[in-house]
This record gives C-alpha cells, sequence and structure tokens, in this order.
C-alpha cells in the first residue's frame, strides 16, 4: 500500500506539463487519449484542448473529442450489447465488484488528481471512497434489481405470465460536469449493471480522472465496448449524443434548460428513452438507487397459454 | 359442426376446404340497435356537467358499416381545452388531491360496477361507432375495460407497496388521448391509473369513435365522481394539440401513431411534462417447423384479423420456417375463406367494417405497394357489402424484408409473410424494424421458446397465442414503439414521482 502511494506521488508531476526538474531521471508523461471498444485511440480529430485549473495551472493535452469519435464508439458499444446483457448477472456483478478492486488500488493516483483539478486532499478522499463504495452498492444489485421489479402477473386467463426488466441497449451519458469522478461511476455503474453499454462524455473541465477510469475498466475484466469514454466539450458533441439512431437512451446531467430542451427534441428522431439527473447530489445516499437502474431498462411481458384440461386446478 | 359443407379436394392435398361463404350460411343473428341510447347531439363533459362547444361547432361521427350518421359531437378548441385543464386543476387542488385513498379507490370501483352494468349498452355502441364485431366488444373491449379500472382501483389505497423504499405522489392535470381502434377499452386504461394514483384527467378520444368515451362520461356523472376530476372533451388533431400544449398539463398519455407520438415529444421538449406514448408497430410472429401448425394458423388469423388489424400489436409479419411454409400458407389461406366478413351487428360477425375511409385509403396504398413490390397477394373470396368501409383478409406471400408491406405499419388485415431458416436469421429479421411493441413465437419446443422471447427486442411477447390482455399485465414497447407501460404494476409508475 505506501509503495502505491509513493508511485502515484510521483505522478503529480507526471499529469501536470509542469516539470519536476529531477537530476535522475526524465519524468514520463501521461498522455490522456479516449477509450473506444476497449482501445485508447486519440481522437480522429486530432484536436485537442488544454483545460486549466484554478491556479492556472494547464492539466494536460486532451483529446477534442469529434463527432466520429462518437460515432465510432457506438459502433463499438452496439457491439458490446449482446455479450454484455446476455452475460450472468452474477458475472456482471463480478466484474463490477472488480472495478471497484481496481479503482481501491489506484486510489492515490485519483485522489492526486482530484487534487490537481481543485478539490483538496481530504475532499478528494472522500470522493474516491464514495466512488469505490458506489461500485460495491451496484455491484450487489446487478442480479437482484431484476428480483425487485418483476412481476407474476395474476391474469384471468389460462395463461402464465410475467414482466421483466431488460436493458434497454446503448446509452449516451454527458456526465456531470462537478464531481468528475463520483458523478462518472455514479451514472456508468447503474447503466452497466443492468446490461447496457455507453458512450460517456467526461466532464469538460475535469477530465483527467475519467481517462484514469477507463484503464481502471480496462483492467476489470469488463468487456471491451461496454463503457466507452470520450472527452471533449458537450456544448459541441450533446446534440450528437442524442441524434444518433443506433442510440437506445440519452443521460443528461446538468441544469442546462436549452441543452434539455435540445435532448428532448431530437431524441423524438427515434424516440430515445431521456433522462435528466439535474438536482442529485451525488455524496448523498441520494446519488445511489435502484430506480436509476430502471432509468435504462424496458419491461418485457411474456405470455404463456397453460394447459386447462377439463378446467384442471390444482393436483391435490 | 355438422358435416353440410362441400368437400372439395385440392390437386395437391387431401384438405378439406371449408366454404363457409357459399355452401353453409348462418342465418343472421343480429344484435338490437334499440339496446342502446345514442344522443342526436354530444356537448363537452367539463366540471361534471355537459358544456357548449365555445366554438359552436359540432361534427358527425357516423357508422363505418352503413355510413349513417350516429350523432355530432362538439369541436372542442383550446379555449374549451383551457376551461376542462382548469375545471381539473382546480378538481385536482381541493377536492382529487386531498381525499382518502380508500374513497378515491371506491368512486374507480364504482365506475367499474356501471360499466357493468351497461355493458351491453356500451358493446352496441362501440360497434356501430367503430364498425368492429359485436362479439369483440362484447366479448373483449367492454368487459377489459371494466376490468381495468376494477383492477387499479384497488391500487389506490396500496400505492406503498408497490414502489419499494419510496413514496409516491401524483403529478396533478394528466391529458389523455386515445386512438379509435380500442376507444372505450384505450379511456379505462387511461383514466383507472390516472385517478387511482390520484391525478386527475382531461381526456380526448378519437374523432372518428368519440360515442362510447361520451357514454362514460354519462357513467361518471352517475357515478357521483367529483366535478373536474375527469373531463372529456370531443375533437380533432388541434383539440389533442391543445391539450399537449397546455401549460398546466402534467403528463400527456398518449395512443397513436409513431409519427404524432414524435411530434408531441417535441412539442413538449422545454417541459416538465411527463409521457407515456403507446405508438406503432409491425411484430413479428414466428411459426417454427415443430410448432403444432392448426393452433398456430388459428393464432396468425387472430393475430392480423383480430379488429380488422386495427390493432397496434397485431402480428402483422409472419415469419415462417421454409419447411412449413408451403403449409401454413395453405391452411391460412383455407381459414380465411371460412372468416365471415360483414355486418358487424351480427353476433357471427369475424371481420367488421374499417374505422374510416381515410383508414381504407391508406390500407388500399398498401395493397396497391405490396403488390407493386412483387409479392404475391391472396384475398378471402367473400362479397363485401356495398355501403360502408371493407378490405378483405389479405395476404401476401414472397415477402422481402426489405419491402413497405415488411417494414411499414399498415394497421389493416393485411398480412406480409417471409420465411426463414434459422433461430439466429429470423432473430435478425424479426428486430430489423424500428418498431418494438409485440411479438409471438410458436414452437412445441420449451427451450426455444425461451430463447427467443428472450431475444425478441419487443415490450409484449406472446408465445403459443397472439393478441391477449389482461388489466394485470403491463403493455407497452420498445424503441419507436413508445415508452412506459400500461397496465399491471409497472403501469402505475407513469402516473407518479417517486420521491
Amino acid at each position: 500500500m505506501q509503495k502505491v502511494i509513493k508511485k502515484s506521488s510521483l505522478s503529480i508531476s507526471e499529469n501536470g506539463l509542469e516539470k519536476k526538474t529531477s537530476a535522475k531521471r526524465l519524468e514520463v508523461l501521461k498522455t490522456y487519449k479516449i477509450y473506444i471498444g476497449g482501445q485508447f485511440p486519440r481522437t480522429e480529430s486530432g484536436r485537442y484542448y488544454q483545460p486549466v485549473n484554478a491556479t492556472g495551472k494547464t492539466l494536460a493535452n486532451v483529446c477534442l473529442s469529434s463527432r466520429k469519435d462518437f460515432r465510432d464508439a457506438v459502433v463499438s458499444a452496439r457491439g458490446a450489447v449482446s455479450g454484455w446483457s446476455g452475460r450472468a448477472a452474477f458475472n456482471r456483478s463480478q466484474i463490477l465488484y472488480r472495478m471497484a478492486e481496481m479503482l481501491e488500488g489506484r486510489k492515490a493516483q485519483f485522489i492526486d488528481e482530484l487534487v490537481q483539478q481543485d478539490s483538496t486532499k481530504a475532499k478528494a478522499e472522500k470522493e474516491v471512497n464514495l466512488a469505490i463504495d458506489r461500485l460495491i452498492y451496484y455491484a450487489g444489485w446487478c442480479d437482484k434489481f431484476q428480483q425487485i421489479f418483476s412481476a407474476v402477473n395474476p391474469v384471468a386467463s389460462s395463461h402464465f405470465n410475467f414482466s421483466v426488466p431488460e436493458a434497454t441497449g446503448v446509452v449516451s451519458i454527458i456526465a456531470p460536469q462537478n464531481d468528475s469522478l463520483l458523478g462518472l461511476v455514479s451514472v456508468i455503474a447503474p447503466v452497466i449493471a443492468g446490461g447496457n453499454t455507453c458512450i460517456v462524455l467526461a466532464s469538460e473541465t475535469k477530465p483527467l480522472c475519467s481517462v484514469t477510469f477507463a484503464e481502471v475498466l480496462n483492467s476489470s475484466d469488463l468487456p471491451g465496448g461496454v463503457v466507452n469514454i470520450l472527452t471533449g466539450k458537450p456544448a459541441e458533441l450533446a446534440s450528437w449524443f442524442v441524434d444518433h439512431m443506433d442510440v437506445n437512451a440519452t443521460i443528461y446531467c446538468e441544469n442546462i434548460s436549452d441543452t434539455q430542451k435540445m435532448i428532448r427534441e431530437k431524441s423524438a428522431s427515434n424516440l430515445k428513452r431521456i433522462t435528466f439527473y439535474d438536482k442529485i447530489n451525488w455524496y448523498t445516499d441520494e446519488g445511489q438507487s435502484p430506480y436509476f437502474i430502471m432509468d435504462t431498462q424496458e419491461i418485457k411481458t411474456t405470455w404463456h397459454p397453460v394447459e386447462n384440461i377439463a378446467g384442471a386446478g390444482g393436483g391435490y | 359442426m355438422a358435416v353440410t359443407k362441400k368437400k372439395v379436394t385440392s390437386k395437391k392435398s387431401n384438405t378439406i376446404k371449408l366454404k363457409f361463404d357459399t355452401s353453409w350460411e348462418y342465418a343472421p343473428a343480429p344484435e338490437s340497435k334499440s339496446a342502446a341510447t345514442i344522443k342526436k347531439q354530444y356537448d363537452l363533459f367539463i366540471n361534471g356537467e355537459w358544456q357548449k362547444p365555445s366554438s359552436k361547432k359540432y361534427f358527425d361521427t357516423i357508422n363505418p358499416a352503413t355510413e349513417e350518421k350516429l350523432s355530432e359531437v362538439a369541436d372542442a378548441n383550446a379555449a374549451d381545452v383551457d376551461k376542462a385543464v382548469k375545471a381539473a386543476r382546480n378538481a385536482y387542488d381541493k377536492v382529487w388531491k386531498k381525499m382518502p385513498a380508500k374513497e378515491r379507490a371506491k368512486y374507480i370501483f364504482r365506475i367499474a360496477r356501471i360499466m357493468q352494468e351497461k355493458a351491453r349498452e356500451l358493446a352496441i355502441v362501440e360497434t356501430l361507432d367503430g364498425g368492429k364485431p359485436i362479439k369483440e366488444s362484447r366479448d373483449f373491449d367492454v368487459p377489459t375495460a371494466a376490468n381495468h379500472l376494477f383492477y387499479y382501483a384497488g391500487w389506490a389505497d396500496k400505492l406503498e407497496y408497490a414502489f419499494p423504499n419510496r413514496t409516491t405522489e401524483p403529478l396533478g392535470v394528466a391529458g389523455q388521448i386515445t386512438p379509435w381502434n380500442f376507444p372505450l377499452l384505450m379511456a379505462a386504461w387511461k383514466i383507472a391509473p390516472a385517478l387511482a394514483t390520484g391525478n386527475t384527467v382531461v381526456l380526448k378520444p378519437a374523432e372518428t369513435t368519440p360515442l362510447t368515451t361520451l357514454k362514460l362520461a354519462e357513467i361518471i356523472q352517475e357515478a357521483d365522481l367529483p366535478p373536474g376530476v375527469v373531463n372529456i372533451i370531443t375533437g380533432a388533431g388541434d383539440t389533442g394539440a391543445a391539450i399537449v400544449n397546455h401549460a398546466d398539463v402534467n403528463k400527456i398519455a398518449f395512443t397513436g401513431s409513431t409519427n404524432v407520438g414524435k411530434i408531441i415529444q417535441r412539442a413538449i421538449a422545454g417541459t416538465n411534462k411527463k409521457a407515456t406514448l403507446e405508438l406503432g408497430g409491425k411484430a413479428a410472429n414466428i411459426i417454427f417447423e415443430d410448432a403444432p401448425i392448426d393452433q398456430a394458423v388459428e393464432g396468425v388469423v387472430n393475430a392480423i384479423f383480430f379488429n380488422q388489424g386495427h390493432v397496434c400489436c397485431a402480428g402483422s409479419r409472419l415469419y415462417v420456417q421454409e419447411s412449413v411454409a408451403k403449409e401454413v400458407i395453405r391452411k391460412l389461406r383455407d381459414r380465411m375463406q371460412s372468416l365471415i366478413v360483414g355486418d358487424p351487428m351480427d353476433k357471427n360477425t369475424d371481420i367488421g367494417a374499417i374505422n374510416s375511409r381515410e383508414q381504407l385509403n391508406i390500407i388500399q396504398k398498401y395493397i396497391a405497394i405490396g403488390k407493386k413490390e412483387g409479392a404475391e397477394m391472396y384475398e378471402s373470396s367473400c362479397a363485401l357489402p356495398s355501403k360502408g368501409f371493407w378490405c378483405r383478409p389479405t395476404i401476401f406471400s414472397n415477402v422481402a424484408q426489405s419491402n413497405r408491406i415488411a417494414q411499414e405499419e399498415i394497421f389493416g388485415p393485411v398480412l406480409s409473410i417471409l420465411t426463414f431458416r434459422t433461430d439466429d436469421e429470423v432473430i435478425e429479421k424479426a428486430n430489423n424494424s424500428p418498431y418494438g411493441l409485440s411479438a409471438g413465437v410458436w414452437t412445441d419446443k420449451g427451450s426455444k421458446i425461451f430463447n427467443m422471447t428472450k431475444r425478441m427486442r419487443a415490450g409484449v411477447v406472446w408465445a403459443n397465442t397472439f393478441n391477449k390482455f389482461d388489466p394485470t399485465s403491463p403493455f407497452g414497447g420498445y424503441k419507436e414503439s413508445g415508452f412506459g407501460r400500461e397496465g399491471g404494476l409497472h403501469g402505475l409508475s407513469a402516473y407518479v414521482n417517486i420521491v
């Protein structure tokens, strides 16, 4: 543990462009790339932007993702739907738990990044802890929410009839701008816990944790394409996130009424399911709920006749 | 059945053809119009009383089987909608919201009971106004509508059991717009959960079939429901738009075409209005070679010809495994010959009148498209009445997946038949549709049923059955068939905020 913290304290400087001059060796800087289909490509557009923290320090050269990156990510996400939703719920649960383990192991790195992005050490530590616990929370729900929200329906005719939740498919998410780690984890976890795949646009001003979180995902047995993370500007990309005809649902987390209006208007193109998480405090228990899982679930009802020989009742 | 039918042996099989239309005549068994009262004119039901429309305009509603005028109903404009919404808001704030839930429940039970008492009359009016066979309105529409009210009445004081670890609050005023295919049933589907959860209602029935909903208004009046809790206003698209756009409406529940559903979704962008949209469909109905073929054929007939095919969840795309395709199509043709098409008021009628001239035009347009696309058409040889709007039961075989008659909703008694070889192929084809309302599968193998029902992207999946409905069973679509569910436990969440 001690070793890990030590290692990551180095990364504070690695992450900044401000280089510590060391007599011994030149530090290796990390390139912040996007995450599509389990790979870490640069944006196809070749563009970048330089988010700056409150002290005026440039955080990194971050990919300024394009519409094409989003479309590539949708292809990956769509390709991953049947595999991911078809996995045993128990297996999804194991993988979410594994994600929490990986995040725990790299806690210090996230704290460092959050501190660079204007958090305090104490607040950053709290945010990372909560993010880990949130993954554990949803890991637990993976194979339980179906039982809570299913029904065997006592129809009047001679049929067996039941309703179960099922993943809606590909979900595009514009993650919370603040709480760049906790918010990100809080919106991704319920979506994938329910068997969906997603494309997430990370916080524009605080993108560092999102890329590092992609590395956590990549080492957690999460199949490529289940979660795709882009960095860039919501103002540029939001309309594409909701315009795409192969996306089933869109989640938006800011309280900007013009964007909300635009999203609902454009969602009509293929009747995407729209959810706005614009009033949620991710730091409290209000920020986690099986009802969030249900926001990207469909209810499927299945009927089958029950043979009714000679008005057969129970076989007592 | 007596064996008076003529035995005709076809060239390739020994199947006995049933020729009901020529060799077997049923004596007419008409239901009596006199058991129902239809007023000459209907006003708007606002705040518990019948009010004249501010436009002073009325429009006719006709019997599509005879083209005779049945009555005329008020044409509500934006001012009338405003009046109705104000009445609903007032009733919500002053009465309905405050009423103990168990009392609310008893009102809904009472409405359900009166509906049962007037079942015969309602069935007659439904058939006269919409053209559907009396046996369907009598045995399906009206009883299911009453059952729906019964079901949701009981939920009113039990909502804390429906949403684990949460409490609920009503949304306020619900604006509800219903279609013409199941007018009374759709009104019950919408009013029952809205009232049970504590909302008040402004409801507009479709302009071609307003009468049973107006009859329901009379029942609501008779039940002494507090004024303004349910308001029923009539009109066409403009009236619906005025409801959707009214600033004091909190919830829109719409059943109708996908096109209009999209318009509504755009119209309410930028508002906090919650929406439930039950839209179009192009259901895949899949027959495997191991299916009980005779039952499956019967199921196919029910899937596409029920209510003249005016059913959003109709099984309008039939996928038959290649090895049994010939047999299925032959049996289907034979069965179609025996369907009785004609006077909806006759208790023997299987297929009634097309709901309106507009809809008949749409169906005929698609039949022409199907022919032009090169599909092979077969229609029953039945005679059609000279007056009214009619369409023979029609099937197209040799249909390609990309044909418009395989992709677009026709909403009439027209079936497109495609074939397949493997499970994976048929899943691919079945899910290759912007719609996802319902689906069907016929096979004798249990594990195959679950494989198919799991993989088909549709809100309601019927296995070895089709077109079954129940108040306890949630109904609603995936993809462009809309969102939200009506019916069952899941239908409650469309009308509450979960807090």
